[in-house]
Protein backbone atom coordinates (compact mmCIF):
# COMPACT_ATOMS: atom_id res chain seq x y z
CA UNK A 1 0.00 0.00 0.00
CA UNK A 2 1.50 3.55 -1.09
CA UNK A 3 1.48 6.30 1.66
CA UNK A 4 -1.08 8.34 -0.97
CA UNK A 5 -3.67 4.92 -0.91
CA UNK A 6 -3.40 4.85 2.62
CA UNK A 7 -3.94 8.29 3.44
CA UNK A 8 -6.72 8.37 1.35
CA UNK A 9 -8.05 5.55 3.23
CA UNK A 10 -7.13 7.25 6.29
CA UNK A 11 -9.31 10.41 5.37
CA UNK A 12 -12.21 8.25 4.25
CA UNK A 13 -12.11 6.86 7.61
CA UNK A 14 -12.08 10.42 9.36
CA UNK A 15 -14.77 11.54 7.00
CA UNK A 16 -17.19 8.69 7.30
CA UNK A 17 -16.66 9.21 11.20
CA UNK A 18 -16.56 13.13 11.50
CA UNK A 19 -16.88 15.83 9.06
CA UNK A 20 -19.00 13.65 6.06
CA UNK A 21 -21.53 12.19 8.82
CA UNK A 22 -24.69 12.99 7.92
CA UNK A 23 -26.77 11.15 10.32
CA UNK A 24 -26.73 10.97 14.46
CA UNK A 25 -28.23 8.21 16.54
CA UNK A 26 -29.95 10.48 19.54
CA UNK A 27 -31.90 8.90 22.82
CA UNK A 28 -35.33 10.15 23.08
CA UNK A 29 -37.82 10.44 25.73
CA UNK A 30 -41.42 10.89 24.23
CA UNK A 31 -43.74 11.80 26.90
CA UNK A 32 -47.51 10.24 26.66
CA UNK A 33 -49.61 12.49 28.73
CA UNK A 34 -51.75 11.09 31.19
CA UNK A 35 -55.56 10.10 30.59
CA UNK A 36 -56.87 11.41 33.50
CA UNK A 37 -56.67 15.65 34.51
CA UNK A 38 -55.16 14.63 38.51
CA UNK A 39 -54.18 18.66 38.79
CA UNK A 40 -56.70 19.27 41.24
CA UNK A 41 -55.77 16.52 44.01
CA UNK A 42 -52.40 16.39 45.73
CA UNK A 43 -52.65 12.99 47.69
CA UNK A 44 -53.55 9.99 46.54
CA UNK A 45 -55.23 7.19 48.57
CA UNK A 46 -54.92 3.15 47.43
CA UNK A 47 -57.78 2.49 49.07
CA UNK A 48 -57.82 -1.39 48.69
CA UNK A 49 -59.34 -3.90 46.16
CA UNK A 50 -61.69 -7.02 45.90
CA UNK A 51 -59.46 -9.67 45.19
CA UNK A 52 -59.80 -13.18 44.87
CA UNK A 53 -59.29 -16.13 42.42
CA UNK A 54 -56.81 -18.05 44.44
CA UNK A 55 -55.59 -17.80 48.10
CA UNK A 56 -51.94 -18.23 47.33
CA UNK A 57 -51.67 -14.29 46.72
CA UNK A 58 -53.49 -11.60 48.76
CA UNK A 59 -54.57 -9.93 45.75
CA UNK A 60 -55.65 -6.79 47.66
CA UNK A 61 -53.08 -6.14 50.20
CA UNK A 62 -50.33 -6.86 47.31
CA UNK A 63 -51.71 -4.92 44.71
CA UNK A 64 -52.05 -1.99 47.40
CA UNK A 65 -48.44 -2.06 48.15
CA UNK A 66 -47.27 -2.73 44.86
CA UNK A 67 -49.38 0.43 43.20
CA UNK A 68 -48.65 2.64 46.59
CA UNK A 69 -44.72 2.19 45.54
CA UNK A 70 -44.91 2.45 42.11
CA UNK A 71 -46.98 5.89 42.37
CA UNK A 72 -44.33 7.15 45.55
CA UNK A 73 -41.36 6.90 42.98
CA UNK A 74 -43.27 7.95 39.45
CA UNK A 75 -46.14 10.26 40.93
CA UNK A 76 -45.89 13.51 41.70
CA UNK A 77 -49.03 12.64 43.81
CA UNK A 78 -48.29 11.84 47.60
CA UNK A 79 -49.31 8.74 48.93
CA UNK A 80 -51.26 8.12 51.38
CA UNK A 81 -50.25 5.63 54.28
CA UNK A 82 -53.07 4.04 55.78
CA UNK A 83 -54.40 0.17 55.88
CA UNK A 84 -56.07 -1.29 52.98
CA UNK A 85 -60.06 -1.39 53.27
CA UNK A 86 -61.37 -4.65 53.12
CA UNK A 87 -64.21 -3.77 50.73
CA UNK A 88 -65.24 -7.44 50.13
CA UNK A 89 -66.45 -7.35 54.18
CA UNK A 90 -68.35 -3.77 53.86
CA UNK A 91 -69.98 -4.81 50.66
CA UNK A 92 -71.34 -8.03 52.41
CA UNK A 93 -71.85 -5.87 55.30
CA UNK A 94 -73.94 -3.68 53.09
CA UNK A 95 -75.99 -6.45 51.83
CA UNK A 96 -77.04 -7.71 54.78
CA UNK A 97 -77.57 -4.50 55.98
CA UNK A 98 -81.02 -4.62 53.59
CA UNK A 99 -79.18 -3.05 51.12
CA UNK A 100 -78.07 -0.13 52.53
CA UNK A 101 -74.33 1.29 51.54
CA UNK A 102 -71.46 0.39 52.78
CA UNK A 103 -71.16 3.56 54.69
CA UNK A 104 -74.23 3.19 56.58
CA UNK A 105 -73.12 -0.45 57.26
CA UNK A 106 -69.94 0.65 58.98
CA UNK A 107 -71.95 2.65 61.48
CA UNK A 108 -71.16 6.30 62.69
CA UNK A 109 -67.80 4.88 62.80
CA UNK A 110 -64.66 5.28 61.02
CA UNK A 111 -64.49 2.60 58.55
CA UNK A 112 -61.87 -0.85 59.97
CA UNK A 113 -58.89 -1.40 57.96
CA UNK A 114 -58.13 -5.02 56.76
CA UNK A 115 -56.77 -6.22 60.01
CA UNK A 116 -59.46 -5.25 61.95
CA UNK A 117 -62.24 -7.29 59.85
CA UNK A 118 -60.63 -10.53 58.85
CA UNK A 119 -61.56 -12.36 61.73
CA UNK A 120 -65.11 -11.49 61.99
CA UNK A 121 -65.58 -11.88 57.77
CA UNK A 122 -67.87 -14.79 57.25
CA UNK A 123 -65.07 -16.38 54.88
CA UNK A 124 -67.24 -18.55 52.48
CA UNK A 125 -68.85 -15.63 51.71
CA UNK A 126 -66.45 -13.85 50.69
CA UNK A 127 -64.40 -16.15 48.80
CA UNK A 128 -64.10 -14.35 45.28
CA UNK A 129 -63.27 -17.20 42.29
CA UNK A 130 -64.21 -15.97 39.26
CA UNK A 131 -65.69 -12.59 37.47
CA UNK A 132 -69.15 -13.76 38.56
CA UNK A 133 -68.48 -14.10 42.41
CA UNK A 134 -67.53 -10.38 41.36
CA UNK A 135 -70.26 -9.31 40.21
CA UNK A 136 -71.45 -9.38 43.48
CA UNK A 137 -69.40 -6.71 45.03
CA UNK A 138 -69.71 -3.84 42.04
CA UNK A 139 -72.29 -1.89 43.80
CA UNK A 140 -69.71 -0.74 46.11
CA UNK A 141 -67.62 1.55 43.20
CA UNK A 142 -71.05 2.94 42.81
CA UNK A 143 -71.79 4.33 46.07
CA UNK A 144 -70.43 7.74 45.98
CA UNK A 145 -71.68 8.46 49.53
CA UNK A 146 -69.09 5.71 50.98
CA UNK A 147 -66.48 6.87 49.00
CA UNK A 148 -67.12 10.75 49.46
CA UNK A 149 -67.21 9.78 53.51
CA UNK A 150 -63.74 7.65 52.84
CA UNK A 151 -62.76 11.16 51.14
CA UNK A 152 -63.55 13.28 53.86
CA UNK A 153 -61.70 10.82 56.05
CA UNK A 154 -58.57 11.01 54.23
CA UNK A 155 -58.78 15.04 53.05
CA UNK A 156 -60.32 14.44 49.88
CA UNK A 157 -57.85 13.01 48.38
CA UNK A 158 -57.99 11.19 44.33
CA UNK A 159 -59.24 7.58 46.00
CA UNK A 160 -57.96 4.08 43.44
CA UNK A 161 -59.71 1.16 44.15
CA UNK A 162 -61.31 -1.56 41.70
CA UNK A 163 -61.16 -5.52 41.49
CA UNK A 164 -58.19 -8.07 40.77
CA UNK A 165 -58.81 -11.33 40.00
CA UNK A 166 -55.45 -13.52 39.94
CA UNK A 167 -56.56 -16.98 38.33
CA UNK A 168 -54.71 -20.17 37.85
CA UNK A 169 -54.89 -21.44 34.32
CA UNK A 170 -54.12 -24.43 32.35
CA UNK A 171 -53.68 -24.55 28.50
CA UNK A 172 -52.02 -27.72 26.75
CA UNK A 173 -51.55 -27.79 23.24
CA UNK A 174 -48.89 -27.74 20.23
CA UNK A 175 -46.52 -24.71 20.60
CA UNK A 176 -43.82 -24.03 18.60
CA UNK A 177 -39.93 -24.37 19.85
CA UNK A 178 -37.07 -23.33 18.65
CA UNK A 179 -34.23 -25.75 18.46
CA UNK A 180 -30.71 -25.59 18.08
CA UNK A 181 -28.79 -27.97 16.14
CA UNK A 182 -25.26 -28.75 14.86
CA UNK A 183 -24.29 -29.63 11.25
CA UNK A 184 -21.05 -31.55 10.58
CA UNK A 185 -18.76 -28.64 10.27
CA UNK A 186 -19.75 -27.54 13.68
CA UNK A 187 -22.43 -24.56 12.26
CA UNK A 188 -25.50 -23.60 14.59
CA UNK A 189 -29.03 -23.70 13.43
CA UNK A 190 -32.21 -22.84 14.87
CA UNK A 191 -35.02 -24.75 13.72
CA UNK A 192 -38.62 -23.84 14.67
CA UNK A 193 -40.40 -27.44 15.87
CA UNK A 194 -44.01 -28.04 16.89
CA UNK A 195 -44.08 -29.71 20.42
CA UNK A 196 -47.28 -31.00 22.34
CA UNK A 197 -46.84 -29.23 26.28
CA UNK A 198 -48.59 -29.18 29.17
CA UNK A 199 -48.60 -25.66 29.86
CA UNK A 200 -49.51 -23.79 33.76
CA UNK A 201 -50.12 -20.40 34.70
CA UNK A 202 -52.18 -17.93 35.94
CA UNK A 203 -54.45 -14.71 34.32
CA UNK A 204 -54.37 -11.60 35.94
CA UNK A 205 -57.81 -9.49 35.65
CA UNK A 206 -57.26 -6.15 37.48
CA UNK A 207 -60.01 -3.43 37.09
CA UNK A 208 -59.02 0.08 38.77
CA UNK A 209 -61.38 2.62 39.44
CA UNK A 210 -60.40 6.25 39.96
CA UNK A 211 -62.87 7.97 42.44
CA UNK A 212 -62.96 11.82 43.42
CA UNK A 213 -62.85 12.06 46.79
CA UNK A 214 -64.28 15.23 47.03
CA UNK A 215 -67.69 13.71 45.74
CA UNK A 216 -67.08 10.04 45.56
CA UNK A 217 -67.50 10.09 41.25
CA UNK A 218 -65.97 7.75 39.53
CA UNK A 219 -63.43 9.63 37.13
CA UNK A 220 -62.11 6.56 35.28
CA UNK A 221 -61.93 3.25 34.73
CA UNK A 222 -59.29 0.95 33.24
CA UNK A 223 -59.53 -2.66 32.91
CA UNK A 224 -56.75 -4.95 31.92
CA UNK A 225 -55.98 -8.34 30.99
CA UNK A 226 -52.85 -10.44 31.18
CA UNK A 227 -51.70 -14.01 31.05
CA UNK A 228 -48.52 -16.33 31.45
CA UNK A 229 -48.42 -19.45 30.77
CA UNK A 230 -45.09 -21.74 31.95
CA UNK A 231 -44.12 -25.74 31.50
CA UNK A 232 -45.91 -27.93 33.77
CA UNK A 233 -42.81 -28.92 34.90
CA UNK A 234 -41.67 -25.75 35.77
CA UNK A 235 -42.42 -24.52 39.49
CA UNK A 236 -43.17 -20.68 39.72
CA UNK A 237 -44.18 -19.61 42.64
CA UNK A 238 -47.65 -17.50 42.78
CA UNK A 239 -46.75 -14.35 44.02
CA UNK A 240 -43.66 -14.16 41.46
CA UNK A 241 -46.40 -14.80 38.46
CA UNK A 242 -48.30 -12.02 40.22
CA UNK A 243 -45.27 -9.71 40.19
CA UNK A 244 -44.49 -10.69 36.60
CA UNK A 245 -47.85 -9.98 35.09
CA UNK A 246 -48.26 -6.70 37.11
CA UNK A 247 -44.94 -5.34 35.59
CA UNK A 248 -46.58 -5.41 32.23
CA UNK A 249 -49.36 -3.21 32.96
CA UNK A 250 -47.97 -1.24 35.71
CA UNK A 251 -47.09 1.54 33.11
CA UNK A 252 -50.51 1.46 31.65
CA UNK A 253 -51.82 2.27 35.39
CA UNK A 254 -49.52 5.54 35.68
CA UNK A 255 -50.25 6.61 32.66
CA UNK A 256 -53.84 7.11 33.41
CA UNK A 257 -52.46 9.92 36.06
CA UNK A 258 -49.10 10.78 35.24
CA UNK A 259 -46.90 11.50 32.12
CA UNK A 260 -44.74 8.43 31.04
CA UNK A 261 -41.99 8.03 29.29
CA UNK A 262 -41.17 6.03 26.31
CA UNK A 263 -37.25 5.84 26.05
CA UNK A 264 -36.19 4.89 22.40
CA UNK A 265 -33.79 6.42 19.42
CA UNK A 266 -34.42 8.40 16.53
CA UNK A 267 -31.80 9.44 13.69
CA UNK A 268 -30.96 13.76 13.44
CA UNK A 269 -30.44 14.41 9.16
CA UNK A 270 -28.27 17.02 7.82
CA UNK B 1 -33.58 38.45 -30.29
CA UNK B 2 -33.48 35.24 -29.38
CA UNK B 3 -30.44 34.95 -28.24
CA UNK B 4 -31.26 38.18 -26.10
CA UNK B 5 -34.36 36.21 -24.59
CA UNK B 6 -31.84 32.98 -23.76
CA UNK B 7 -29.69 35.12 -22.10
CA UNK B 8 -31.94 36.54 -19.87
CA UNK B 9 -33.68 33.42 -19.18
CA UNK B 10 -30.38 31.76 -17.88
CA UNK B 11 -29.36 34.85 -16.03
CA UNK B 12 -32.54 34.60 -13.84
CA UNK B 13 -32.13 30.36 -13.63
CA UNK B 14 -28.96 31.52 -12.07
CA UNK B 15 -29.80 33.91 -9.66
CA UNK B 16 -32.54 31.71 -8.44
CA UNK B 17 -30.44 28.36 -8.31
CA UNK B 18 -28.12 30.69 -6.25
CA UNK B 19 -30.83 32.02 -4.22
CA UNK B 20 -32.00 28.51 -3.78
CA UNK B 21 -28.12 27.22 -2.66
CA UNK B 22 -27.92 30.06 -0.68
CA UNK B 23 -31.30 29.19 1.24
CA UNK B 24 -29.95 25.62 1.36
CA UNK B 25 -26.51 26.37 3.19
CA UNK B 26 -28.57 29.22 5.59
CA UNK B 27 -30.68 26.69 6.16
CA UNK B 28 -27.95 23.68 6.44
CA UNK B 29 -26.15 25.96 8.92
CA UNK B 30 -29.46 26.09 11.47
CA UNK B 31 -30.00 22.37 11.14
CA UNK B 32 -26.13 21.73 11.67
CA UNK B 33 -26.57 23.90 15.10
CA UNK B 34 -29.71 22.53 15.77
CA UNK B 35 -27.76 19.07 15.96
CA UNK B 36 -25.49 20.15 18.22
CA UNK B 37 -27.67 21.42 20.95
CA UNK B 38 -29.63 18.69 20.60
CA UNK B 39 -26.94 16.13 21.69
CA UNK B 40 -26.90 18.24 25.05
CA UNK B 41 -30.17 18.01 25.62
CA UNK B 42 -31.35 21.41 24.81
CA UNK B 43 -34.45 20.53 22.55
CA UNK B 44 -36.32 23.97 22.65
CA UNK B 45 -33.09 25.34 21.09
CA UNK B 46 -33.00 22.80 18.29
CA UNK B 47 -36.67 22.84 17.66
CA UNK B 48 -36.20 26.99 17.23
CA UNK B 49 -33.14 26.41 14.93
CA UNK B 50 -34.75 23.15 12.84
CA UNK B 51 -38.02 25.48 12.85
CA UNK B 52 -36.17 28.65 11.17
CA UNK B 53 -34.45 26.32 8.24
CA UNK B 54 -37.58 25.11 7.21
CA UNK B 55 -39.00 28.17 7.04
CA UNK B 56 -35.36 29.48 4.90
CA UNK B 57 -35.93 26.45 2.93
CA UNK B 58 -39.49 24.57 3.08
CA UNK B 59 -38.15 21.74 0.69
CA UNK B 60 -35.19 20.39 3.36
CA UNK B 61 -36.38 17.27 3.83
CA UNK B 62 -33.91 16.55 6.90
CA UNK B 63 -34.77 19.85 8.45
CA UNK B 64 -38.50 18.17 8.42
CA UNK B 65 -37.24 15.42 9.90
CA UNK B 66 -35.07 16.73 12.81
CA UNK B 67 -38.06 18.92 13.96
CA UNK B 68 -40.55 16.31 13.87
CA UNK B 69 -38.01 14.72 16.25
CA UNK B 70 -38.28 17.43 18.55
CA UNK B 71 -41.91 17.93 18.32
CA UNK B 72 -42.11 14.33 19.63
CA UNK B 73 -39.30 14.77 22.08
CA UNK B 74 -41.67 17.68 23.32
CA UNK B 75 -44.85 15.38 23.34
CA UNK B 76 -46.14 17.52 20.52
CA UNK B 77 -47.89 14.68 18.44
CA UNK B 78 -49.90 16.88 15.97
CA UNK B 79 -46.98 18.87 15.00
CA UNK B 80 -44.76 16.24 14.69
CA UNK B 81 -47.28 13.89 13.00
CA UNK B 82 -47.79 17.02 10.40
CA UNK B 83 -43.45 17.52 10.43
CA UNK B 84 -42.83 13.66 9.85
CA UNK B 85 -45.55 13.50 7.05
CA UNK B 86 -43.89 16.79 5.43
CA UNK B 87 -40.38 14.85 5.76
CA UNK B 88 -41.45 11.74 3.78
CA UNK B 89 -43.11 13.49 1.04
CA UNK B 90 -40.12 14.99 0.15
CA UNK B 91 -37.65 12.34 0.75
CA UNK B 92 -40.03 9.42 -0.12
CA UNK B 93 -37.13 6.83 -0.43
CA UNK B 94 -35.15 7.91 2.56
CA UNK B 95 -35.35 4.91 4.76
CA UNK B 96 -34.21 6.84 7.60
CA UNK B 97 -36.90 9.22 8.05
CA UNK B 98 -39.16 6.41 7.42
CA UNK B 99 -37.88 4.87 10.26
CA UNK B 100 -38.27 7.48 12.86
CA UNK B 101 -41.91 7.89 11.20
CA UNK B 102 -42.48 4.40 11.66
CA UNK B 103 -41.31 4.71 15.38
CA UNK B 104 -43.50 7.59 15.92
CA UNK B 105 -46.45 6.01 14.93
CA UNK B 106 -46.12 3.14 16.91
CA UNK B 107 -46.39 5.49 19.95
CA UNK B 108 -49.00 7.89 18.61
CA UNK B 109 -51.00 5.14 17.16
CA UNK B 110 -51.20 3.22 21.08
CA UNK B 111 -51.44 6.30 22.85
CA UNK B 112 -54.62 7.55 20.79
CA UNK B 113 -55.80 3.91 21.11
CA UNK B 114 -55.57 4.00 24.67
CA UNK B 115 -57.66 7.69 24.98
CA UNK B 116 -60.39 6.38 22.70
CA UNK B 117 -61.11 3.25 24.77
Amino acid sequence: MTARSAAAIASLVLCGSLACTNFYEIPIETPIQPKMDVSGFQRVLIAGFIGGGTEDVDANLETVRLLRSQLRSKSSLRVIEAEALPLAQLATKARAANGGSPGEAAGDESIQPVSQLQQSAPDQELQVRNEKDLERYQGIFADAEFWKRIGEEYQNPLIVTGTVLFTPHQNSGFVIENRETYDQFGRRRVTPVRTYMERKGFILTPKFIFIDGRTGATLHTEQFREEILYNAQQNTPALSSYFELMDKLIPSFLNALSTQKVRGTRVLLK
Amino acid sequence: MLIRALIVTVALAGSASAVYADARSDAKAQVEFGIKVAQNGLWKEAAYRWKKAVELDPTYAAAWNNLAIAYEQQGDFDNAEEAYAKAVALDPDNVMIRQNYDLFREINDRTKRRRDS
